[in-house]
């Protein structure tokens, strides 16, 4: 599904990744870990196609294809989804109008009669039910005026009703209360299947209590430098960031 | 504002139109109105056109008006379907059609009109005597120092006049359409509207300027809005002048005590566009809000001048102004409150936000607050930015286009002042305007 190359990245002339290599295969979860700087969000938005990141070495290839070539709204009816680390406030355009196109850009692009009003609605609302959310969410400017959980939930939402072959979950647990952290783990639980990829980016292992990834890595200074299984998230935890920066430091060497 | 001192002498071509068009159109004027015209045309000639000298005028340069001789508009044949995209369906609304000043009977409708209420040609009126309106005409929008009202008065011949009793609510708005036709040589009109709303009243208005060619033509309007106790006017106007056309309007608004006045202004169109809006809350507890929304490419310049004057205590007044600008086009905001001793416990907010959807777009926004109360909340800010790149990504990020997120996002910007026109059937007529009238990304855009 996803197979990333000795990609290396900078943001505003700084070399943020240093070759990771990653291959996702259908229907895996992969987590990746690592502490602040290490270029876990770089990757993500590299992986959607954020402009201010530039790719300066290696490959991504998506589904047989070449990912960086895309445009950013290309990779999405692709299937790529990013649940973004920051979700951005809208005033003015409604949540659920952004959702409606956006679906709609979607089926048009897989060939696909776009869906009416009505249609649509009884979708979203099956999704609400599953995700446990308020109905009073969609009609608010897009995460305007949201709290942080109800930002992140509404990330999950929209991944849920999009239905993405590539989904990559930016920091998606963090600054999330226990209650919103088992809404979105419910959420990514329930969207797992056999045609569908995830990679979620968390600094905590606590998120991986609720959803067990098929692979860890830990990315430290712009390398993956340890890969492994759920095991591997435990004792990260127990040991600290400061144990892979160690490891960092030899892989370096 | 002070008159100017040194008076601007006007092109000798454009004095002897005037002239010549006064004199023809005095002769034939009742006599009732002969006096009052008179006057204005003598202020008119002294006064002459303002320039860029003048701190009301230092960004927007009225030579072209200045130096073109339009003749009088003319009667012009106007077909309903040349005006059906300016009305509001489902508004069931009175109207009032103006062809080049003139009232169109055939082109209006006006429905059976409770009691107390009338609506009317002012020519029609005129001729019979001023019954009444002396007290209000050219009381308002005083001339002495304002070249472009001082014109139309000298002018004035034809136009709007509502008249409000006490006690009446129309649950229909009152349409006032004024349309400018240019066949051939470029022609002036000076749309004049009188509404006098009585106490515990309650009326919508909407007053639109369209040009159904696109061709050079000047419109210089004034319209006097005089609202009594304890009653409410929801105001509306929607400007969609040719892209060719000079628009200068003045609005002059006088609320009693406990009075409510909302007024919007919509500029979708014209070359050059100044609009004045002049409101004294002149008795307690008065409330005024002033919305505008403006959008311009291409050259156009746009200049909205307000001036919100608190002279009695308890008074409230909102201004929310919003640009959006592409192109070459220039706008300039001005926003003045002056807070009287006497108006104290004032609450004024004003903002001003312009966006800029191109590098050589740009806006002078200034507010201007004279204060000499001193229990008073006043507060007012100015924004100026571009399309947010972040929200750009967000919207692509979903599948959406980089064109569809740009209008996505310029729409939204425009919404929060649209979303305040609470009458129902303009809301999504004006929007559709607004999405025609919205720049294409390869205009001149910045890059996403």
């Amino acid at each position: 599904m996803l197979e990333i190359t000795g990609l290396h990245a900078s943001v505003g002339g700084k070399e943020i990744l240093r070759g990771v290599d990653l291959s996702v295969n259908a229907g895996e979860v992969h987590a990746i870990m690592g502490p602040n700087g290490s270029g876990k969000s770089t990757l993500a938005g590299i992986l959607a196609g954020r402009p201010e990141y530039n790719v300066t070495g290696g490959t991504v290839r998506y589904l047989d294809q070449d990912l960086l070539e895309l445009e950013p709204e290309d990779r999405a009816r692709k299937g790529v989804f990013l649940a973004f680390q920051y979700p951005v406030e809208i005033p003015g355009v409604n949540n659920v109008y952004l959702l409606k196109a956006a679906f709609n850009e979607l089926r048009k692009h897989r060939g696909e009669p776009e869906l009416d009003a009505m249609d649509f609605m009884t979708l979203v609302r099956k999704q609400l039910q599953v995700l446990k959310m308020n109905a009073e969410l969609l009609n608010r400017p897009v995460n305007d005026g949201f709290s942080g959980g109800e930002k992140k939930r509404n990330e999950i939402f929209q991944m849920a009703v999009l239905e993405p072959k590539l989904a990559i979950l930016d920091e998606t647990d963090s600054g999330l209360d226990i209650d919103a952290l088992k809404m979105v783990a419910n959420g990514v639980n329930a969207l797992r299947h056999p045609e569908r990829s995830m990679v979620i980016i968390t600094h905590y292992q606590r998120l991986l209590n609720y959803i067990v990834p098929d692979f860890v890595h830990v990315l430290s200074n712009g390398r993956i430098v340890r890969s492994g299984d759920k095991d591997l998230a435990l004792e990260l935890e127990e040991k600290g960031y400061g144990w892979i920066e160690g490891v960092a430091a030899e892989v370096g060497a | 504002m002070t008159a100017a001192t040194t008076p601007t002498p006007i092109p000798t071509p454009t004095l002897d139109a005037y002239q010549a068009d006064f004199e023809r159109v005095q002769a034939a004027a009742p006599a009732a109105l002969q006096t009052l015209r008179q006057n204005a045309m003598g202020h008119f000639t002294r006064l002459g056109f303002p320039t860029t000298r003048m701190e009301e005028w230092r960004f927007t340069s009225v030579e072209p008006i200045a130096r073109r001789p339009f003749a009088l508009g003319g009667p012009a044949d106007v077909t309903s379907d040349q005006i059906a995209p300016f009305l509001f369906p489902g508004l069931s609304d009175s109207r009032l059609v103006f062809v080049n000043g003139r009232y169109a009977p055939a082109l209006s409708a006006i429905q059976a009109l409770p009691p107390r209420v009338e609506v009317r040609n002012l020519a029609e009126l005129l001729t019979g005597g001023l019954d009444g309106v002396e007290s209000y005409l050219g009381r308002l929008a005083a001339f002495e120092d304002q070249p472009f009202s001082a014109l139309n008065t000298a002018f004035l011949q034809d136009g709007a006049l509502i008249r409000i009793g006490d006690d009446v609510v129309l649950d229909h708005p009152i349409h006032t359409l004024f349309v400018s036709t240019a066949p051939g040589s470029a022609v002036v009109t000076h749309p004049r509207m009188l509404v006098v709303v009585g106490r515990n009243s309650s009326v919508g208005l909407v007053e639109s300027y369209a040009g159904v060619r696109d061709a050079p033509y000047f419109t210089n309007a004034v319209t006097e809005l005089d609202v009594g106790e304890n009653s409410v006017v929801d105001h509306c106007k929607i400007l969609r002048e040719s892209l060719e056309a000079y628009h200068v309007a003045s609005l002059q608004i006088r609320l009693a005590r406990s009075a409510v006045v909302t007024s919007h202004s919509i500029t979708l169109g014209g070359a050059l566009v100044r609009n004045d809006v002049g409101a004294v809350l002149a008795g307690d507890g008065a409330e005024c809000t002033l919305n505008g929304l403006y959008v311009a490419g291409g050259r156009q310049l746009v200049d909205n001048h307000t001036t919100i004057d608190h002279v009695s205590p308890h008074c409230d007044s909102h201004e929310l102004y919003k640009g959006i600008l592409d192109g070459e086009a220039k706008a300039v905001f001005n926003g003045k409150i002056i807070v009287r001793l006497d108006a104290q416990k004032t609450d004024a907010k004003q903002s001003n936000k312009t966006l800029l959807l191109s590098e050589r777009a740009q806006v002078n926004t200034k507010p201007q607050l004279e204060i000499f109360a001193d229990d008073v909340k006043c507060t007012h800010g100015a924004t100026v930015g571009q399309l947010d790149e972040d929200a750009m990504f967000y919207l692509r990020a979903r599948g959406l286009s980089r064109e569809q997120a740009r209008r996505m996002l310029i729409h939204a910007f425009a919404t929060d002042v649209l979303q305040r026109i609470t009458r129902e059937p303009i809301k999504p007529r004006l929007d559709t305007a607004l999405l025609e009238r919205l720049p294409a990304a390869d205009q001149g855009s910045r890059s996403a």
